[in-house]
């Protein structure tokens, strides 16, 4: 009988495997190791562990991290669902802008967002400022966990979007026409038909923004959040330093919950066969949106976009603000911080181009190539490149970058640095965080091409490599696009890692030098206008991917 | 394109403990036009899938033109699938479509375009190749997958249930086409079909499945005349079964039904033990008169007018048995209610195994 897989096949999951092992597992494993290991002797110990559940102030932080994610995918699903579904089910007037829109928060680092959002809806914020003035109280938006939730919902609600979007577009439009010639419309077609079909986009989204909110760091730290489990892990590192063991505690157990996390989502979407079009496209048919509906439809997406912007006008105002501090807007309005990031801070820039790209094209090879051996071979023990790959998820940004300095420190280069302060590390770390979106992106995008386009390639002659490159990928093209912008986008804002890797200056990227400015006060106005940059460049890169991926979806034939 | 010979031969495939196709054994002529037929589940489009390499058998073998291909991956058989659905490749389009398989097969652009060319005018769609497959009515994308599996002059053409998709005045145009086509290009060609009707005007032979056995292998002709068992004799067109026994009587043989009432029996007949009676309606006759014993007597239930003849259902006792009288114009029909004996000539009686 034939082999289950191809030599091709089995040489594209070694390399990912070997990836794999260099640049998340073994530095990982040293993390772990380093946890589960007494000071010193490096003897086997619990001790740690049991240190951990004694303190009241850990116990707490854990359960203010779950509140957190919780009640931040609550919100970022609000926020996202109205949008998705006005945008790919009706003809709405402006859906490009407002999906290219909707995709502005995650340009902008969270930590960026919130102390842009601390200038409007701070205590004493402009919107606090004016409710106080004028009916006499203020609304705590950004008080404590608040500020977090708030903050974190509108950074990351565009996963939820960008999927969900994805999904809905998917599907074969005879569903929906099938329901309808059975006598359901409007509010329950919604509900039974459209949303549980695009249900495997929005739990992939909604778990990364959980697993995201779950590990975030700089965002509790600069809203002066403490008690939250990444902020504890960090102070402890920085403060104790690397060798003390319970930072390494700490990460171990916000490894073990997000997996946790990842892996019931997995289990809510097992064997659940979506895959829905078939004979040249689809898509679900546009309706037109009249009446009350309408004008309901338009002020919600009004308010959404307010929210969304609110950040970005705020920072800008920052960014042009000579002083403002304590008034509803600016006193006076400059252009120097502009200059001066120009003058001396372009290097941030084009080194954040260079690795963004690097990186999320690494991802995409790595999510194609993963998805396809995960969908479409039989190889042994596949699935271990996708969990392996998704675990990235689980592990928080600051415990990649010490296990890449502790795992690659003593390998030198020829001219005798050390190779984990090389700036390629910068780019593998914000690769491998970034991998699990393009994954889901790819993989999301796999399970939507029928398998018999692909047997009918083989059946033409076509081999497994040849109907991949020929078949496979350009009917994902549209999913690797979306994977490319969602893994270059937010590695271009990427902190936590690059915070444990930047050596000098020199290879700093745009969020670290975001970071120095902003510590700050007198940085800011810079750091606001490094961040409009950001916000101006990358998104300007996602409005391109659109365009393209619109006139893709249209050569295609999905009229 | 030179003809081949399909030799399938002890083939087992399961999904679990699921036999899907048992000890299947088979032999397709070269260039000849055969038919997998039966119901769904049947396994027949697992066999066509087997034959194409995208199914794996436990055990057995196929050979196309004498070799051996069960090791083959799909993609070096040379076998060439129509499928169902037809898979057309939505970001291509129906010139890209046909040309795919010869530009995996390396050859030179310009044989690839007399082949492109050649393909599309054969299935009539000269004029639409720079279409997308999403532009195509379902018939028109029906020809495109045809025009791209004959462009690479595969060795055999594999259908898989191609009308299924078309509607009822296409499929019969559609049907002598590719009658058409297959005696004109002298293709070895397996069509799989629930249909019995598109199995009998299409193929020259036809395997009729059923639970993952071939139940019988013969021309449509042969099948319907002699079929093998009870499953072929219903699948097969429309057949009254009848239980009873056979009496040998002094000078005659007689097929007593289990309700009462008998037939004549020719001498020669062969009847196995166990074997029902099976004659189809249009050999049936409907008489006011008679006797019990060489006629079946019974009231007509129903009645269904079908243009070139009338069927009546009578009920004879505790069984219905389906009775075709041709219709002439001008004939007057019988009215339900109506007593009358049904009659059936020896020669169209068969006893088939259960």
């Amino acid at each position: 009988m034939n082999r289950p897989f191809t030599t091709g096949q089995a040489a594209l999951a070694l390399a990912i495997a070997a990836f794999l092992l260099a640049f998340l597992v073994v530095p990982v494993g040293t993390v772990i190791y380093v946890a589960f290991t007494e000071k010193g002797t490096g003897a086997f110990t619990l001790v740690n562990f049991a240190d951990f559940l004694r303190t009241e102030l850990f116990v707490r932080s854990f359960w203010n991290s779950v509140y957190v994610s919780g009640m931040a995918v609550v919100w970022a699903s609000l926020i996202a669902m109205p949008l998705a579904v006005l945008t790919t089910r009706f003809d709405f007037r402006g859906a490009v802008l407002i999906q290219t829109l909707g995709f502005l928060p995650l340009i902008m680092p969270p930590f960026v967002g919130a102390v842009a959002m601390q200038m409007f809806f701070g205590r004493n914020g402009s919107i606090n400022l004016l409710l106080d003035e004028h009916f006499g109280f203020k609304v705590p938006f950004m008080e404590g966990l608040n500020g977090v939730i708030f903050v974190q919902a509108l950074h990351y609600f565009p996963f939820i979007l960008i999927n969900l979007s994805a999904s809905l577009r998917n599907i074969d439009r005879a569903m929906e026409e099938a329901a309808q010639n059975l006598g359901c419309s409007g509010w329950r077609l919604l509900r039974r038909i459209v949303l549980p079909l695009a249900m495997p986009g929005y739990v992939a989204g909604a778990s990364l923004v959980f697993v995201k909110v779950f590990d975030d760091l700089a965002t509790p730290l600069l809203l002066n959040v403490k008690d939250m489990l990444a902020p504890q892990a960090y102070l402890r590192v920085t403060s104790i330093g690397i060798t003390d063991p319970m930072g390494y505690v700490i990460a171990v157990v916000l490894v073990v919950a997000s997996v946790l996390a990842m892996w019931l989502s997995a289990l809510t979407m097992k064997g659940r066969d979506y895959a829905t079009t078939q004979r040249g496209g689809g898509g679900l048919g546009r309706r037109p949106l009249t009446g009350w509906r309408a004008g309901l439809s338009y002020a919600v997406v009004a308010l959404i976009l307010a929210l969304v912007l609110a950040p970005h006008l705020a920072l800008l105002l920052l960014s042009l603000a000579t002083v403002w501090s304590f008034a509803p807007l600016p006193d006076a309005y400059t252009t120097a911080h502009y200059a001066r990031v120009f003058g001396e801070s372009s290097v941030y820039i084009k080194n954040t181009l260079v690795y963004a790209s690097l990186a999320g094209l690494i991802d995409v090879v790595l999510g194609v190539g993963i998805a396809y051996l995960v969908l479409r071979t039989k190889l042994i023990a596949r699935e271990w490149l996708d969990w392996a790959a998704m675990a990235a998820l689980a592990i928080p940004g600051l415990v990649l970058g010490i296990g890449y300095l502790r795992t690659y420190y003593g390998v030198t280069l020829p001219d005798g640095t050390p190779l984990a302060t090389f700036w390629i590390m910068i780019v593998l770390a914000l690769a491998v965080r970034r991998l699990p979106y393009a994954l889901r992106a790819c993989h999301a995008a796999l399970q939507q091409v029928a398998v018999v386009l692909e047997e009918a390639a083989q059946n033409l002659g076509a081999t497994p490599a040849r109907t991949v490159r020929r078949i496979v990928v350009p009917l994902m093209a549209g999913g690797i696009l979306a994977g490319f912008v969602t893994s270059f986008a937010t590695a271009a804002v990427e902190l936590s890692a690059t915070l444990m890797l930047v050596q000098s200056d020199s290879d700093a990227p745009l969020a670290f030098g975001l970071y120095v400015f902003m510590q700050s006060p007198a940085g800011r106005g810079a750091g606001a206008a490094l961040g409009v940059i950001a916000v101006v460049l990358v998104a300007l890169c996602t409005w391109v991917s659109h365009i393209v991926l619109e006139r893709s979806q249209r050569s295609k034939g999905a009229v | 394109m030179s003809a081949a010979g399909v030799s399938i031969s002890r083939v087992n495939v399961s999904y679990g403990k699921h036999r899907v196709l048992k000890d299947v054994d088979l032999e397709i002529a070269p260039g000849e036009f055969f038919a997998f037929l039966g119901p769904s589940g049947c396994g027949k489009t697992t066999l066509l899938r087997l034959i194409a390499g995208f199914v794996q058998a436990d055990s057995g073998s196929v050979r196309v033109a004498g070799d051996d291909i069960s090791r083959l991956p799909p993609w070096r058989r040379d076998v060439g699938l129509v499928f169902q659905n037809y898979a057309l490749w939505p970001h291509m389009s129906v010139r890209r479509n046909v040309a795919f398989g010869l530009e995996e097969r390396r050859l030179p652009r310009a044989e690839i375009e007399r082949r492109v060319d050649g393909a599309l005018d054969v299935v009539g769609l000269s004029a639409l190749g720079e279409r997308k497959p999403s532009q195509l009515s379902g018939g028109q994308q029906q020809r495109v997958a045809l025009a791209r599996t004959l462009a690479v002059e595969p060795k055999v053409l594999l259908l898989d249930e191609p009308l299924s998709n078309l509607d009822a005045q296409l499929r019969v145009q559609v049907r002598r086409e590719l009658r058409e086509l297959q005696r004109r290009l002298g293709l070895t060609t397996i069509f799989v079909t629930h249909d019995q009707e598109e199995a009998n005007t299409v193929c020259d032979r036809i395997a009729v499945m059923s639970e993952g056995v071939v139940q019988q292998v013969g021309t449509p002709m042969a099948l319907y005349t002699r079929p093998a068992n009870l499953f072929v004799a219903g699948f097969l067109g429309s057949a009254n079964l009848l239980e009873g026994r056979v009496a040998e009587g002094p000078g005659a043989r007689r097929f007593a039904m289990a309700g009462g009432g008998s037939l004549p029996v020719l001498p020669s007949a062969e009847v196995p033990p166990g074997a029902r009676l099976v004659f189809r309606p249009q050999d049936a006759c409907l008489a006011e008169a008679g006797d019990g014993t060489d006629a079946l007597r019974g009231r007509i239930l129903d009645r269904e007018f079908l243009g070139a003849s009338v069927r009546y259902t009578v009920r004879c006792g505790a069984v219905d048995i389906a009775v075709d009288a041709p219709f002439r114009s001008g004939d007057a029909a019988r009215e339900t209610g109506q007593e009358v004996f049904v009659t059936v000539p020896a020669a169209a009686l068969l006893f088939v195994p259960t």
